[in-house]
């Protein structure tokens, strides 16, 4: 080993070819995830902005007397959607979430709903679509109808709000449930004043999160919502009988102009632009939620 | 004390701060060849910042600024040009906690010199035996070298970690606290084993029990928030320390 | 917080007086089990959903196969409606090849940013590629499919051109072709890659670095060598998630896979198990129908067998981090 040790000088400088290369390689992949996100977004906003007007936005889309492009119609369904889906879903996911965290002793039952909450999750949004248009037209005999689809996506999300809500249940401190259950408080009376106040910013989130998937959905609405864009509200009974009629939600407007290409694809680009925009919305207040959560936890 | 004669590693007027907090003030300190060093002090005292600094791990902290000279064999360590890698491999070290890799123990101690280059199979083999035979672990794992490091006990995790060490050849072993996670019977191997090291190695230790100190260590030197209050031979050091700080802290006053 | 503190001390305390033994008062107790029903309703009903999805998926999906045959049915070579051919091999293997396609691509660009993200990042370029990452994540799955059809159908097309210019047996896809298909899935799948092995990357203990850097191996070497290794098991279930979301994909690829029931080649036009139940559900009747939830049915075995493979790895995860502790 001796004949190592001047060869050993500290200054001399063993290059590692493979390292340089590596180095360089995982560089280009970031630019590249980067690049083809700015990429995307930019060709987005320049191609949506040639459709764009206030007529496109404040008309629903027909094509009698005269062919008009417009989303108001769409972005009215999507709305239903969203507010009937989350209306339906939220309670029952944080239902099953305070179950299994708070009542549930751990055993077979909270063993079999963890592993199908999961199982749901992992089940693309087509089979939702496929179930929801044969197991809701059993029970409401349409084809297609906005109930329908807000029920199918209530399935859809369900699995999210119950495990987001979990994963904040079980960030409250055991102390603050302590402090309750020690003076005698009745467990949902504890529920209700320590646990619900304390993540209520969590559940928040992962509703502002569903309320994302809901709005960029397609797959599963195609076949339960179906495609109208009409907006068909006349009066005031109208706003709950719309629930039973069709209705196609953005994405799936924005589909149909995409599919029939030429002319309308510009339009395909707006409405495009239009869900871009919803979705940034929707992504920066779930984090602004996330933030000051971790702002009071910090 | 007379200058040490065969000094390996040597240190002068070494400053290192964390931010705005001064951690290392002033230290002077040589290390001999083929002897152990032993640091002592209170915690937080600065011992293992300056044995870290030794092989410049601080250099991953950041915002971690050290001034001062450091010689190894005459040669700056941290001058300009100095591979690190190449340092590193030359000053070893063994950690406070055990903790080898998640692969095969085989593969544990064949990684430092898989990563310098060498690749034949018969070399590696020979490379490992002896690292495990020399770390004083191989009867215990000769049977199962592809078994998962992380399936031993405490002790032959951290004697694992030793011959991963001694298989790159390193000239210098920093141990940072090696045995303060072990149970006392695997302590006393990796002391036993210590000293059959410093036939080939210098070894500088990082150490809060004084007994271990006294037990291993040739040379001792004590830190108090951030000085080097006195170093010595071990046994001038714990028979007659010549500071009162050093006296009040061997024989527990504080710490 | 405090507040609700109170109230408990409040509730408590008045009850206190009517001495220990006392029974909380009747409604109380009837709100107690009232909501605790209702909670473990909650819970059935996210039971009962997977349940009633797997009992449905199955009547719906067996009489075609019953109807077709179970071997015509999966290992047919021919999809022709019209003709009541219903043989799906072709729609099961361009899934297969293009969902392999995409982790070919996907998971070496998903996994080095990941690593970039984890080990290499400079905090300022971090809050470039992070955000990015999430960005590309949220954008809608027909998003994917219009910007395919604009952007990569044109250059597959040019390739394609290129490639088959003198062949004269070669059908001209104009671009609407697997490689396309195989293109936008590797980017979707992207941020579920990117985002698992950021996750587990991170996760690897701080040691193993320090240990690896202390024996001399340079940072790359400490990434290939310990860090990713380390974390294999976290990236593999990224991996699996990668599969089941390119395998479950509908609407992206709708517009760039040329829907044609061909055997999958890169320049094939091709039916996905996913796209040939979107495009041909609407027109659909009787047998074709019933066929196209046989279809529904075997992609949610895949699926079901994707769950399965990702809960073992969870699993054995669970199991060395439990070792790991001790």
């Amino acid at each position: 080993m001796a004949a190592n040790v001047k060869e050993n000088s500290l200054c001399k400088k063993h290059r590692r070819p493979s390292d340089i290369i590596l180095q360089i390689v995982i560089y280009i992949c970031s630019a590249l995830v980067v690049a083809l996100t700015l990429g995307m977004i930019i060709f987005i906003v320049i191609r949506g902005c040639e459709g764009m007007s206030w007529n496109f936005l404040s008309t629903p889309a027909f094509s009698y007397p005269y062919e008009n492009y417009g989303v108001l119609g769409n972005i009215i369904n999507t709305l239903y959607l969203v507010v009937i889906t989350m209306l339906v879903a939220t309670p029952i996911g944080v239902g099953a979430a305070i179950y299994l965290t708070e009542y549930a002793k751990q055993g077979r039952l909270t063993q079999i709903i963890e592993f199908t909450t999961e199982t749901l999750s992992g089940i693309p949004s087509i089979i939702y679509g496929l179930f929801g248009s044969v197991f809701f037209y059993n029970i409401f005999k349409v084809n297609y109808s906005i109930l329908t689809g807000a029920l199918t996506l209530s399935i859809m999300v369900l699995p999210t709000i119950v495990r987001t809500t979990q994963e904040a249940i079980k960030t409250v401190p055991a102390g603050y449930r302590e402090g309750s259950i020690g003076l005698g408080a009745p467990k949902w009376h504890m529920i209700r004043t320590v646990v619900l106040p304390s993540c209520i910013d969590g559940i928040l989130t992962s509703v502002i999160l569903s309320i994302g998937r809901i709005v960029g959905e397609s797959a599963a609405l195609i076949f339960t919502a179906g495609i109208a864009s009409e907006i068909n509200i006349s009066s005031i009974g109208d706003i709950f009988s719309k629930v039973m009629t069709q209705g196609g939600s953005l994405t799936v407007q924005l589909y149909q102009y995409a599919q029939r290409g030429g002319a309308e694809l510009k339009y395909a680009f707006s409405t495009a632009l239009v869900l871009l925009i919803t979705v940034l919305i929707i992504n920066i207040a779930a984090k602004l939620v996330a933030h000051s959560v971790r702002k009071k936890r910090g | 004390m007379e200058p040490l004669k065969n000094v390996k590693l040597s240190t002068k007027n070494v400053n290192l701060y964390y931010g705005e907090n001064h951690a290392l003030k002033d230290i002077n300190l040589d290390i001999a060849t083929n002897k152990i060093t032993a640091f002592i002090g209170p915690s937080g005292c600065g011992k293992s910042t300056y044995l870290k600094s030794l092989n410049r791990m601080n250099d991953l902290i950041p915002g971690c600024k050290i001034t001062g000279q450091f010689l190894l064999d005459g040669e700056d360590i941290y001058a300009e040009g100095v591979d690190t890698n190449v340092l590193r491999r030359r000053i070893g070290m063994v950690f406070q906690k055990p903790n080898p890799f998640p692969m095969s123990i085989y593969d544990n101690v064949a990684y430092g010199p898989r990563v310098h280059g060498i690749r034949n199979k018969s070399k590696l083999d020979q490379i490992v035996e002896e690292s495990l035979k020399a770390a004083a672990v191989f009867d215990e794992v000769k049977d199962r070298l592809n078994k998962s490091a992380l399936s031993l006990s405490g002790g032959q995790q951290q004697r694992i970690c030793i011959a991963r060490a001694i298989a790159v050849q390193p000239e210098v072993i920093l141990m940072d606290e090696p045995t303060s996670a072990l149970d006392p019977v695997s302590t006393l191997k990796i002391e036993e084993l210590m000293n059959s090291l410093k036939e080939k190695y210098t070894v500088a230790i990082v150490t809060h029990n004084m007994q271990q100190a006294t037990r291993i260590s040739d040379y001792t030197a004590f830190f108090l928030v951030g000085e080097m209050v006195e170093f010595g031979e071990t046994e001038e050091i714990f028979s007659r320390p010549t500071d009162k700080r050093t006296e009040d802290y061997i024989t527990g006053r504080f710490g | 917080m405090s507040k609700a503190n109170a109230e408990a001390v409040g509730t408590v305390s008045a009850k206190a007086t009517s001495g220990i033994r006392s029974k909380r008062s009747g409604m109380t107790d009837a709100k107690e089990h009232v909501m605790k029903f209702i909670f473990t309703l909650c819970g059935i009903v996210a039971v009962a959903c997977v349940i009633m999805i797997t009992v449905y998926m199955i009547i719906s999906g067996a009489p075609a196969i019953g109807k077709i045959g179970i071997i015509e049915f999966l290992f047919g070579d021919t999809w022709y409606a019209k003709e009541e051919q219903f043989g799906i091999l072709p729609l099961i293997l361009t899934s297969i090849f293009g969902t392999c396609g995409a982790i070919v691509i996907g998971v070496p660009i998903g996994l080095m940013t990941a690593v970039f993200l984890s080990e290499l990042a400079p905090k300022p370029l971090k809050n470039i590629v992070k955000p990015a990452v999430e960005l590309l994540a949220a954008i809608p799955s027909v998003i994917y499919g219009l910007l395919g059809s604009m952007l990569i159908k044109p250059v597959i097309y040019a390739l394609e051109e290129m490639i088959f210019a003198n062949d004269p047996t070669h059908q001209f896809t104009g671009g609407a072709n697997l490689f396309s298909a195989i293109l936008v899935l590797a980017i979707m799948i992207l941020p579920t890659i990117i985002n698992i092995s950021e996750n587990s990357l991170s996760a690897v203990p701080p040691e193993y670095r320090e240990a690896s850097t202390g024996l001399g191996a340079t940072k790359i070497q400490t990434i290939f060598k310990v860090t990713i290794p380390a974390a294999k098991s976290g990236i593999a279930s990224g991996v699996v998630l990668g599969v089941g979301r390119a395998i479950g994909e509908a609407m992206a690829i709708m517009l760039v896979a040329g829907n044609s029931a061909n055997m999958p080649g890169l320049f094939n036009s091709v039916k996905f198990l996913t796209t040939g139940v979107v495009a041909e559900f609407a027109y659909s009747s009787g047998l074709h129908r019933q066929a196209l939830f046989g279809i529904g049915l075997v992609l949610f075995v895949f699926i079901m067998i994707i769950n399965f493979i990702l809960n073992g790895i969870l699993k054995s995860n669970k199991k060395t981090a439990k070792s790991e502790k001790k």
